[in-house]
């Protein structure tokens, strides 16, 4: 056979260096990664400056945000933020603990992967539609559903007093709760479903039944993992903009009632930033979005840390 | 007998497990050389030292001399891509590339080795599929893909995606042991016609197999080379005790 | 009497929790719903195709918030693929390193990063430097949320391909980064288009992103260097208007998004079935 034969050290020459080009190539994008994460805490960092050097800590601590005087204070945007977002797990998380427990353990066979596709195209809908519908759908739902039972029956806590127009904090609350049940309970779902099938089938061989059975064997062993799938839908509720900022209102106060408006530290960049004209207010908003990414980031790696540990035990499970 | 490969003193391990203990054999050129042992006796590792796939495995490690045709393949001026493209090497489960064509995988070694004469490729795939014994199976059927054979038509399409970058050695890491015995005996008939041009290690988990294919067989033992010896001689007439045992089933 | 009352529980947490499932599916079939209601009757060939026009003059479109979405989303695309599949590929085939394992937790951590905080880097990083709101910032912003969802999917995809593919490829004399780019990459090649897809159906419905980097524009795009309209953006801004007019172009723009996106979605999803079935 004609083939044209390469000399011995042609091909290895030209291979050795392909290797070393072909790893420099793609080891300098994966250094890529590194750079962006070090570029956006650097330049959120910078811009922020001004504002950290003339508040200090009680930027977080100060309650009045006038521009017009400019003076700013981050805690009602903090408070809202804290407030929104604990509420929307209030609501979320039992809900997306039991959509995980009927789409792993009790639910048949056929129906779990159509229904768990279903709940997790919740998540592909854009926040500005979700918002959207909010507006028009959900707040006045709340308004005339909701409040005022809250209001006849728990009208006694300081929590459901005062006048109601829909946009609220409990709208706010309720659209996030909506908007982090997908992951919830699709990352619980993940979690239960490393649970070893031993351990099912020793609570099954005792006659145990399925509930019985999650009970005993699957839920305490899942549970740190299912804390982790909160932790991440706090993380996702935080950082969480267009939905929230077109229905709880924007406004910066703080109140007890769930019925007033309110304002996040997501909405009030949204808001505001555009409008911002002197240094000092720019940089205030910037250093309110350095601290949600910094609030962002340790949840993320909390949650993570917790759901990677349930997979690297227990990764082979099923198996 | 004049050795194509010769092994000295071969240590191999992963991590701090040593699996080959100190192995020193020869390879006869144009014969078929047969390791036998049980499970985990270290001769598929072996075999992987012989075209430097053993070092492909993160944590894994080689050290003595493996000559082919008198050069230490293990030399730090040669590069193992060169070895491997001239010891050539069929798995125990077959593996053609998923997303190519029959042809493509048989034209694989050639293409990404910068050859891409049509006319070169089209001959190399039609001879090597013949010597493969497949190509009146698929002859008409060229751009189907791979996967779609049956197991042992994907096994022969290895060996002749193998055959076409012209090896010198071919090494079988338990090629039939996911086939059927028909075909089982077809690799089985290839195999002794291969040997007239290449030299052939395979090994093997059945006894009746080495017995049948093979020249020469090496039993190997929790990752020692027990007994080495032409194929009639080892199972006719074992030296060692451990041999004996093991062909006659009483383990493994 | 025992065993019943068992049972009447078993049954009981059947129920509840399929009522979670239930309740949780409402606001999703609400959602879809009202889109596809208020969104078809604004819906016509001038929406798509023509420039907005002011309040009270009936008429008008979202034609070039379409094109713009596009062309955003195309940067974002030009940008985040690249270093996204190929950050992948280092993890996947050379990461098992300590440089490799801390680009893997900055991919992880990058993932949890608010999109409003992206904006806010695509606005520091580009519209200070130039001096303008652009499609181009738009872009940067939106591939700050794309790169370390495909980083980190590619890796994934290729991990899946099987060791043996790898060796056969390797056994035959194919150097190491010929048998990556040609065999294992064309293996996992459906794995990293899935994610490639769910990155892009994702970014295109960002809003938050784009409110300070590319803005908005009455008119057609005009340069990436500009102010570009967008979906998502012109959908924000006329649903937080007094407007019924504007209203119902908000539901218009609704339903060309969601359409858009679903597509994406449901295709991979169907993708991804034949291929792995």
């Amino acid at each position: 056979m004609d083939r044209p034969k390469l000399s011995f050290f042609s091909i290895r020459r030209s291979k050795l260096s392909g290797d070393f080009i072909f790893e420099a190539v793609v080891g300098l994008f994966a250094l890529g990664v590194i750079v962006l994460a070090f570029l956006l805490f650097r330049e959120l960092l910078i811009e922020s400056q001004l504002s950290w050097n003339t508040f200090g800590m009680g930027f977080l601590t100060g309650s009045t945000w006038d521009p017009v005087s400019e003076i700013f204070g981050a805690l009602p945007f903090i408070f809202g933020t804290l407030v929104s977002s604990f509420l929307a797990l209030l609501i979320a998380v039992p809900f997306s603990i039991g959509i995980a427990i009927y789409l792993s353990e009790l639910a048949p066979e056929k129906l779990r992967t159509p229904l768990s596709f279903i709940i997790e195209l919740l998540a592909a809908v854009p926040s500005v539609i979700i918002g959207l519908w909010g507006i028009f759908i959900l707040a006045p739902f709340i308004r005339d559903y909701l409040a005022p039972p809250l209001s006849t029956y728990l009208g006694f806590l300081p929590l459901f007093q005062g006048p109601m127009y829909g946009l609220s904090m409990l709208t706010g609350g309720v659209i996030l709760a909506i908007m982090i049940i997908p992951i919830t309970s699709s990352v619980s779902r993940e979690v239960i479903m490393t649970v070893p099938l031993q351990q099912r089938e020793a609570a099954l061989a005792l006659g145990a039944t399925g509930w019985e059975t999650t009970r005993i064997a699957v839920l305490p062993y899942a549970r740190s993992g299912i804390f982790g799938a909160v932790i991440l839908g706090f993380g996702r509720a935080i950082g969480e903009t267009m939905a929230v900022t077109m229905v709880i209102g924007n406004s910066p106060r703080i109140s007890e009632s769930l019925f007033s408006p309110s304002y996040t530290m997501a909405s009030v960049i949204a808001n505001e930033f555009v409008e911002a004209t002197s240094k000092l207010y720019i940089s205030s908003l910037i250093e309110i979005g350095f601290l949600l990414l910094l609030i962002s980031v340790i949840i993320n790696i909390a949650a993570r840390i917790l759901v990677w540990k349930m997979f690297k035990v227990e990764g082979g499970g099923r198996a | 007998m004049q050795n194509k490969i010769t092994v000295e003193n071969l240590n191999a391990s992963f991590g701090a497990k040593q699996v080959l203990h100190d192995i020193n054999i020869g390879i006869e050129k144009n014969g078929i050389t047969a390791i036998i042992g049980p499970s985990g006796c270290g001769k598929s590792t072996f075999i992987r030292c012989l075209n430097r796939m053993h070092e492909v495995v993160s944590k894994a490690r080689v050290s003595g001399k493996v000559l082919v045709d008198g050069k230490d393949i293990y030399d730090s001026d040669i590069d193992p891509v060169d070895i491997r493209r001239r010891i050539g090497m069929v798995f125990q489960k077959p593996n053609p590339f998923p997303t190519m064509s029959i042809y493509d995988n048989v034209a694989a070694g050639l293409k990404l080795n910068g050859i891409n004469d049509k006319e070169i490729l089209d001959k190399t795939v039609e001879e090597s599929l013949k010597k493969a014994a497949l190509w009146d199976e698929v002859k008409n059927d060229l751009n189907k893909s791979g996967v779609s054979l049956s197991g042992g038509q994907q096994q022969r399409l290895c060996i002749a995606r193998a055959l076409a970058v012209e090896p010198e050695v071919i090494l079988f890491d338990e090629p039939c042991s996911a086939l059927d015995p028909i075909s089982t005996s077809k690799i089985e008939d290839l195999m002794t016609g291969l040997k007239e041009k290449y030299t052939l290690v395979i090994v093997t988990h059945n006894m009746q197999q080495a017995a049948r294919v093979s020249d020469y067989t090496a039993f190997f033992l929790y990752g020692k080379m027990i007994e080495f010896g032409e194929t009639n001689q080892i199972f006719k007439k074992p030296k060692e005790k451990s041999t004996e045992d093991y062909i006659v089933g009483r383990f493994g | 009497m025992k065993w019943n009352k068992r049972r009447l529980i078993d049954r009981i947490m059947s129920i509840l929790t399929a009522a979670c499932v239930v309740i949780a599916i409402i606001p999703l079939l609400s959602i879809l719903y009202t889109v596809i209601i208020n969104g078809i009757s604004a819906i016509d060939l001038d929406f798509l195709t023509q420039l907005p026009k002011p309040v009270g003059e009936a008429g008008g479109g979202l034609g070039n918030a379409i094109q713009g979405t596009f062309i955003v989303v195309g940067i974002a695309c030009l940008i985040g693929l690249p270093v996204g599949i190929l950050s992948g590929i280092y993890l996947s085939e050379y990461g098992e390193n300590r440089f490799g394992r801390m680009v893997s937790f900055v991919a992880d951590v990058l993932t949890g990063t608010p999109s409003i905080v992206a904006g806010m880097f695509g606005y520091t990083f580009i519209v200070l430097y130039f001096g303008s709101f652009s499609a181009i910032a738009g872009g940067v912003a939106l591939s700050v949320l794309m790169i370390p969802v495909v980083t980190r999917t590619t890796e994934e995809s290729l991990k899946l391909v099987p060791a043996s593919i790898k060796e056969a490829s390797l056994a035959l004399g194919i150097p190491r980064w010929k048998t990556t780019l040609h065999i294992v990459l064309s293996t996992a090649r459906s794995g990293i288009i899935t994610g490639a897809l769910l990155a892009i159906a994702r970014i295109s419905g960002e809003t938050a992103p784009l409110l300070f980097t590319s803005f908005g524009n009455m008119f057609w795009a005009n340069g990436v260097d500009k102010p570009i309209s967008t979906l998502p953006v012109q959908i924000y801004t006329y649903a937080v208007t007094p407007f019924p007019d504007w209203h119902a172009k908000a539901w218009a723009g609704a339903l060309v998004l969601i359409i858009l996106i679903l597509i994406l979605n449901i295709s991979v999803r169907f993708a991804t079935r034949r291929k792995y079935g």
